[in-house]
């Protein structure tokens, strides 16, 4: 298994390949429409996140001490930007995911879509993994 | 189509009046703006930029307050631009003309006020087609004062049900607020016929204008309207400024709204008398240059006509709906006979907020989610819209390039 920062060296490099916005958003919406769903008992009150412009639901699990993240949104755009972040983070140790930044998102030219402003739901998201991520972290240390 | 933009081309001058609001030249990421959110704020003329770049740059004071020649002219200019919104809304008289911050802070002045006036068991009725700005006063009013809300419900077409409000039409019933176009549909409401109905109840009716301000010519008297709230900004003014008329008898009925300088006679830590109209309702430093740019901004669409305005956007109006009715799965909400230059409309199984994201890649600013009408949206079942508005400094050729930019987004979403 790779390590986040491979990971997201990895998706820097698919998005290099494009040389316009059109062919990045065209991917980034492929991305959503590939991303596995998430099961829809998750899909409820207690596991939404809600943005002004669009809903964003994320579940998490612990599979030998990685988290597993599951997620969704009613925009396709904002879940093409959810697949990015999932590939980032899913599959990791609490303490990699604490560590971690989403630089990686400006450099393929999306950062506008992590604007606490844009009311995506997509910064409660992130926010939302780390929070996880803690929690994994501190049940793991109670052990 | 060619035929109307040619004939309205001959009535409007429309390369002068696009020369005339800088930020039409822009580019938005790599494409030339086309500025289709104008029902969330219009854009400013140079004459209005001019404005208020003369006023900090010559005669910046404050008012009501100085013998000094600054705060005369300021005062002077202030007050004109007073005169110039009575004119333009045929109020009976400048100090029935208040300056708020807008419309939101109209209806809260109106709302509050009724706060000490209405009780237990009194109708207060709202329309289904509000903004959030005119229901939340509201909600809070009846809160205080056990008032119970009642709402003119709407029908599929986005127009009020007046069958409805017929039935609703109590004894009780002693406010009605409703906006003369709906923020979200772009509906014109029948106020006429609301007003007069109202007043044979002996109910009040306060009309929300801000969306009617930038298209119509409200006449205050011939709509009889108690008490009626626009803001500045929609209507090529500046953010932050707003006008609120009301009948003299109620603005004498209902207490002030603030406490501060400016809206006294005499203090005393006894007892304060208030200042007489407008000054009751006007307390502390107003924003006297949103005020004086207020009035330019009036001067500005009235040299143009809002009669030639308003043919005009009904043509672009027309133009943009029939050509995004050929777009196969779009459906526009808000279909009344009678409707300012609003489209709002969704595809079939394309997210609003999807939509506005490609369009603004392409250059295009519109607006989308739930346009602050949340009821309108449950109506609907749906999250939001997208919201085109057009306004008389945009062009045909503007919408050509919105629908091929909506074919294109559809393209790539679906
Ligand atoms: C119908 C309607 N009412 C009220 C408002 C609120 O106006 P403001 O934000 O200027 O107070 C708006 C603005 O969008 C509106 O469209």
């Amino acid at each position: 298994m790779s390590s986040i920062q491979e990971i997201q060296q990895e998706i820097v490099e698919e998005f290099e390949m494009f040389d316009d916005w059109m062919q990045r958003y065209e991917y980034m919406i492929e991305l959503g429409k590939s991303l596995p769903l998430i099961d829809e008992k998750y899909k409820t009150e207690e596991y939404i996140i809600k943005g002004c412009q669009s809903k964003v639901w994320v579940h998490a699990d612990l599979n030998d001490d990685k988290i597993e993240f599951t997620a969704d949104s009613d925009a396709i755009i904002t879940k093409g930007i959810i697949a990015i972040l999932i590939r980032s983070f899913s599959n990791q140790p609490p303490q990699e995911i604490l560590d971690a930044d989403t630089s990686f998102i400006d450099k393929i030219g999306l950062k506008e879509h992590l604007s606490p402003t844009r009311a995506n739901g997509l910064v409660s998201m992130i926010k939302q993994i780390k929070l996880y991520a803690i929690a994994y972290q501190a049940k793991a240390n109670s052990k | 189509m060619l035929m109307a933009s040619a004939t309205a081309k001959t009535t409007f001058n429309i390369e002068k009046i696009r020369k005339d609001f800088p930020i039409l030249d822009r580019k938005v990421n790599g494409y030339p703006l086309v500025y289709f959110d104008n029902a969330a704020t219009s854009q400013t003329p140079k004459q209005v930029i001019d404005a208020i770049v003369d006023y900090y740059s010559n005669y910046n004071a404050n008012i009501h307050r100085g013998v000094h020649a600054l705060s005369q002219e300021a005062t002077d200019a202030y007050e004109q631009a007073r005169i110039k919104i009575q004119r333009h809304f045929n109020i009976p008289n400048a100090y029935q003309t208040l300056f708020t911050a807008g419309t939101t802070h109209g209806i809260n002045m109106v709302a509050s006020g009724y706060a000490s006036i209405l009780k237990e068991g009194d109708e207060v009725l709202v329309s289904a087609l509000e903004h959030h700005s005119n229901i939340v006063p509201w909600q809070m009013l009846c809160e205080k004062t056990g008032a119970k809300l009642k709402v003119i419900p709407m029908l599929e077409t986005g127009t009020l049900d007046m069958e409805a409000f017929d039935a609703l039409l109590s004894d009780r019933l002693k406010v009605v607020f409703v906006n003369h176009v709906s923020n979200a549909l772009g509906t014109i409401n029948p106020i006429a016929e609301i007003i007069t109905k109202a007043h044979q109840k002996g109910a009040v009716v306060l009309v929300d204008g801000a969306q009617a301000a930038p298209h119509i010519k409200a006449d205050v008297q011939e709509l009889d309207v108690d008490f009626y709230v626009v803001s500045a900004h929609k209507i090529c003014g500046p953010t932050g400024v707003g006008m609120l008329y009301g009948k003299e008898d109620l603005l004498k009925l209902l207490p002030p709204y603030q406490g501060g300088g400016e809206m006294i006679d005499q203090v005393t830590f006894e007892k304060t008398t208030y200042a007489g109209l407008p000054h009751k309702f006007e307390a502390g430093t107003p924003n006297i240059c949103g005020g004086i740019a207020f009035g330019v901004a009036l001067d500005y669409m009235n040299e143009i006509g809002f009669d030639a305005i308003a043919k005009y956007e009904h043509q672009l109006l027309e133009y943009a709906t029939s050509k995004l009715q050929e777009i196969e799965g779009l459906r526009i909400y808000g279909e009344s006979k009678d409707k300012t230059a609003v489209v709002s409309f969704n595809i079939n199984g394309i997210h609003p907020y999807d939509m506005g994201t490609i369009l603004d890649k392409l250059g295009i600013a519109v607006r989308t989610g739930h346009h602050c009408a949340q009821p309108i949206m449950d109506f609907y079942k749906i999250s939001g819209t997208v919201r085109a508005s057009f306004s008389f400094y945009n062009t045909f050729e503007e919408i050509d390039t919105f629908v091929a930019a909506v074919i294109r987004a559809k393209e790539m979403l679906s």
